[in-house]
């Protein structure tokens, strides 16, 4: 019975949301109750089942798919730590940007056509964080591409248009430079599997040179995404997407996708290790230092708040690369759970943009003129988020940044302190006048586009936002809990760093 | 017992074709489905015979080469025919809604698709160069005989001038087969392949047979009847050229050359024809870009495909022979899906012109989704057909350090990526008026689940494989190279 489980259990997860979504599509626009129990039953389903997955992972097992394609190209599915951790956050998610969205896209069209990719979206995300070796991970990270393509065209206007195409000249230009490396990768050693410490290891010395170009094709392949400079400029543009879209790409689907590859790469393909001895961890920290003080510096030049949040994204999701290309494992654990921590904030501000642009018609910055006391829950959620990346504690952004700037420390990095400093200065330079807009300022006499939402509406985005509002500050408060983010990746990282 | 198979594999649809011609009315439809339905049942048994064998070979009435006809079926035939049978059967459903058997123009369509789908296995199992001469002519004939099946003045346009290259590239193949007849006094391939110097005059009967091929198989720059061709013709029609009848051509150039002239070691001329893949890839992709009808693009993308069959020869071993068969098989599904959901939107939409297909995705959301799902094979990303192929050609051209051919692989793709996103992203847009269809038939949802069901075939292609790379690795003749 066990076995079975374990061996069934990771693709049931993964496929949970990709039979929502062929469901949702036969059911179709003209059956909204039959798609939306469908869509909510699904991601109740998802989150028990990764529910019962964590168990087993805690309990010492390794849930694990396998099912080879060709001799020596295995698809497999595996559950370790580091996976969960991932999962988790977008079973999570998923279930909450959902119910925002249904209430989101009530007056939308083209619901079905939505509503099927967001969940194909979410399948292509579990896939990416529970891929057992890089071909699995190659497989679901190009269906992400995909099946996010459609979100982003949704509004189906001509900048939608620029927008998706942007994003895919993007990310489909850098698929090219990922599969290169790695069936190269695989030419030099096979398909293996993810290994904490990396398996590159007994490559001898005249293996350095392609592992060097290797890295660099996979930190091409894998930055696009993560948005890191100079492959970022998709991102601000996809901005056309709806509120939900936006949320969820930049909290837990693509961005993350593009990060949490950048983890493994480092610490499970390489080992951090190995990394050191070719040379190749001040580049990609130098990189990382660049693109989130770069980032910060744009995003104080934007007028319209979802630009603003989208280059503060460019500059947050790099403090994961920066964790893991510190080394040491302090910097490891700050960067690990920025993964979830930034997630839960980043998603917060977005459905706050969303809410204000949905109800009020408020998309520019200075429209947000005593916006705290038409919509005040949704104006604190702001706020708190808002702090959280500034890195105010107790939200969780600030554990994040505590563990990243001590870890600089441990290891000698002194100068990475300036970075992680430069970056709260400028998170609170393009935070706060926000905030203060929010809360001070005398408000205009009418909104922008002002319209009469149903109380169910309102419950469903305001709800939603509460929630993860209350997850991001409940993870900062309680980060000591044995349960929080932060003890579990401190145990993830106890594997790397013995 | 497998001789009889073999025959039923050509002469079933062959008979029906005859019995088409002359059942009247109704009773034609049942002409179709016997000429049809016994084809699975006959080569599955004959995959499991291949299976212990290795290679089937039945010299026709007894009679055994130079004397007689040879009919030969090793891995890769069998791999071809297997998508012949697949592509008569459902692109002939496809077809069943728009041409009924007891109307008119059921009565010109049915015996010429019965005819083609005969020929085309005969072609794959002669081994006899002359015999696939004979077989030749059957499917470009047959094949043209359906092109102009509707009557319509541009299919006729392009149906003569199809006629008039494909009979100049028989000319050619024809003359080639006469020197090689003179030099080796037999017309058995596998017989001749011992014989054959790599002389004067073998190399230029190498070369004459070649040309002419490539006439046929449009490969660039003789692809220039194809579009129009392609683009033109009736739906299902337009299917089967794209995924059968250019392949057939491309499968006797790799027949003449790695196992006519298999261990004749003339590298220039492999790269030669590698080149001229390269080639059928930018210009067919760039093609594909520019033009303003779906099938149009459709088509164009087909030439740019095919040149990903002619990179066997620069990268020459057995990965690469797997992986451009296995291309071989992906893009006949995947591009048949294509062709008939191009047909559905066209056919309903009444027009095909990219202009006039904002929001088309509203009003026929499954043959979009089927475009879209081809296109994931097309575009040679996972998981599908396409990818496998792909995957296990940069494998071989990284092994050989052929960077070159790496690049043109992976410039393929994303140009694949940019034609094929121009068409999704218009049928996609939010049109400024969108009149509702008329409610649609039973007739339409059928031709468009055959279209869905021909995509997914393809993406299933990038999951099982196994067995069919094993049964390609069976038929390969030059030895155990990576």
């Amino acid at each position: 019975m066990t076995e079975w489980l374990l061996f069934w259990l990771p693709l049931a997860v993964v496929l949970v949301s990709a039979l929502a979504g062929l469901g949702i599509f036969i059911a179709g626009e003209h059956r909204p109750i039959l798609r939306v129990s469908l869509n909510l039953a699904a991601a109740l389903a998802k989150v028990v089942l990764v529910g019962i997955m964590g168990l087993l992972v805690m309990a010492g097992q390794v849930p694990e798919f396998n099912f080879a394609l060709l001799p020596g190209l295995d698809f497999k599915l595996r559950a370790d730590s580091l996976s969960m951790l991932f999962a988790v956050l977008s079973a999570v998610l998923w279930l909450v940007t959902t119910i925002y969205a249904v209430a989101y896209l009530e007056r939308a069209r083209d619901r079905a056509r939505f509503f099927g990719f967001f969940s194909l979206c979410v399948t292509a995300t579990m896939g990416i964080a529970m891929a057992g070796n890089l071909l699995t991970f190659f497989i679901f990270y190009e269906l992400l591409t995909l099946t996010t393509w459609p979100l982003v065209v949704h509004n189906g206007n001509r900048e939608s248009f620029a927008g998706a195409r942007s994003y895919l000249v993007h990310t489909l230009g850098a698929s090219v430079f990922l599969l290169v490396g790695i069936i190269w990768l695989y030419q030099l050693t096979g398909g293996q599997d993810f290994i904490a410490g990396g398996y590159l290891g007994e490559l001898g010395l005249d293996q350095y040179h392609s592992l060097r170009i290797v890295f660099w094709l996979l930190v091409i392949g894998f930055g696009v995404k993560a948005a890191l400079f100079p492959l970022h400029a998709w991102l601000p543009r996809a901005m056309v997407a709806p509120a939900p879209v936006s949320a969820l790409l930049h909290a837990v689907a693509v961005v993350k996708a593009g990060a949490f590859g950048l983890v493994r790469l480092v610490e499970d393909i390489y080992g951090f290790e190995l990394v050191q001895t070719l040379g190749l961890d001040l580049p990609l920290l130098l990189l990382a230092s660049f693109t989130i003080v770069y980032g910060s510096v744009l995003a104080l030049f934007q007028t319209d708040i979802k630009k603003r949040l989208a280059y503060s994204t460019v500059s947050q999701v790099s403090y994961i690369t920066l964790g893991v290309a510190i080394g040491g494992p302090i910097a490891a654990i700050g960067g690990m759970v920025h993964l979830v921590h930034q997630g839960l904030m980043k998603i917060t501000l977005f459905f706050c943009a969303g809410i204000f642009a949905n109800l009020l018609g408020v998309k520019k910055i200075d429209q947000l003129d005593g916006i705290g006391r038409r919509l005040p829950w949704t104006s604190l959620c702001f706020t708190i988020g808002a702090l959280g990346m500034i890195g105010l504690p107790p939200v969780a952004g600030f554990v994040s940044k505590w563990y990243l700037g001590a870890g600089a420390v441990a290891v000698g990095r002194e100068w990475v302190i300036l970075v992680l400093l430069a970056s709260t200065l400028l998170n609170a330079a393009y935070f706060l006048p926000l905030i203060k807009r929010i809360w001070l300022n005398e408000p205009a006499r009418a909104w922008p586009a002002e319209i009469d939402a149903s109380r169910l509406e309102v419950f469903g985005l305001v709800g939603a936002t509460l929630a993860t509002t209350g997850v991001a500050v409940g993870v900062g408060l309680f980060a000591g809990h044995p349960l929080s983010p932060l003890s579990w990746v401190t145990g993830i990282v106890t594997d790397y760093f013995p | 017992m497998v001789a009889e198979a073999l025959a039923c594999l050509v002469l079933v649809p062959v008979v029906a074709a005859c019995l088409a011609l002359v059942l009247p009315g109704r009773w034609r439809w049942l002409a179709v489905a016997a000429g049809l339905l016994p084809l699975p049942l006959a080569m599955a048994w004959l995959t499991g015979e291949l299976g212990r064998e290795g290679l089937i070979t039945v010299a026709v009435a007894g009679f055994e080469a130079p004397l007689g006809i040879v009919w030969r079926l090793d891995g890769l035939s069998a791999v071809l025919v297997w998508l012949n049978i697949i592509i008569a059967l459902l692109v002939g459903l496809h077809a069943a809604a728009h041409y009924p058997a007891d109307k008119l123009n059921g009565f010109r369509f049915w015996p010429l698709w019965l005819l083609l789908s005969g020929a085309m296995n005969a072609l794959l199992l002669s081994a006899d160069l002359f015999n696939l001469f004979v077989t030749l002519e059957l499917v470009t004939l047959a094949a043209i005989g359906l092109l102009v099946v509707d009557r319509k003045p541009q299919a006729m346009r392009a149906a003569v001038r199809y006629l008039l290259l494909a009979l100049l590239g028989s000319l050619f193949y024809l003359l080639g087969v006469a020197l090689v007849y003179g030099q080796t006094g037999t017309l058995d391939l596998y017989q001749a392949a011992g014989v054959l110097q790599p002389d004067l005059l073998g190399h230029t009967a190498l070369v004459l047979m070649t040309v002419g091929l490539l006439v046929k198989a449009a490969i660039f720059p003789l692809h220039g009847w194809l579009p129009a061709a392609h683009g033109n013709a009736p739906g299902p029609v337009s299917a089967v050229l794209s995924a059968m009848v250019v392949k057939v051509a491309v499968y006797l150039v790799w027949r003449l050359w790695l196992w006519l002239a298999g261990d004749w070691a003339i590298p220039a001329g492999l790269t030669m024809l590698g080149l001229l893949g390269a080639l059928a890839i930018v210009y067919g992709s760039l093609q594909a870009l520019v033009q303003q009808r779906v099938k149009m693009i459709v088509a164009y993308s087909t030439v740019a495909q095919l040149g990903y069959l002619m990179l066997l020869f620069p990268l020459l071993g057995l990965v690469a022979f797997q992986a451009t068969s296995y291309h071989l098989l992906s893009h006949g599904l995947a591009k048949a899906a294509m062709f008939l959901a191009a047909a559905n939107l066209l056919t309903r939409l009444g027009t095909d012109q990219l202009g006039d297909l904002r929001g088309a995705d509203r009003r026929m959301p499954l043959d979009v989704f089927t475009l879209a799902l081809a296109g994931v094979s097309i575009l040679g990303l996972p998981p599908s057909g396409g990818f496998i192929a792909k995957w296990l050609m940069l494998q071989t051209a990284l092994a050989q350090g052929g960077w070159l051919w790496v690049g043109v692989i992976l410039v393929g793709g994303l140009l694949a990526a940019a034609y094929l996103f121009r068409v999704l992203a218009v049928l996609c847009a939010r049109p400024v008026a969108c009149p509702e269809l008329p409610v649609s038939g039973k007739a339409d949802q059928l031709t468009s689940l055959v279209a869905l069901g021909l995509a997914l075939a393809a993406l299933a292609a990038g999951f099982v494989p196994a067995p069919v790379l094993k049964l390609l690795a069976t038929a390969w003749p030059l030895g155990g190279a990576p």
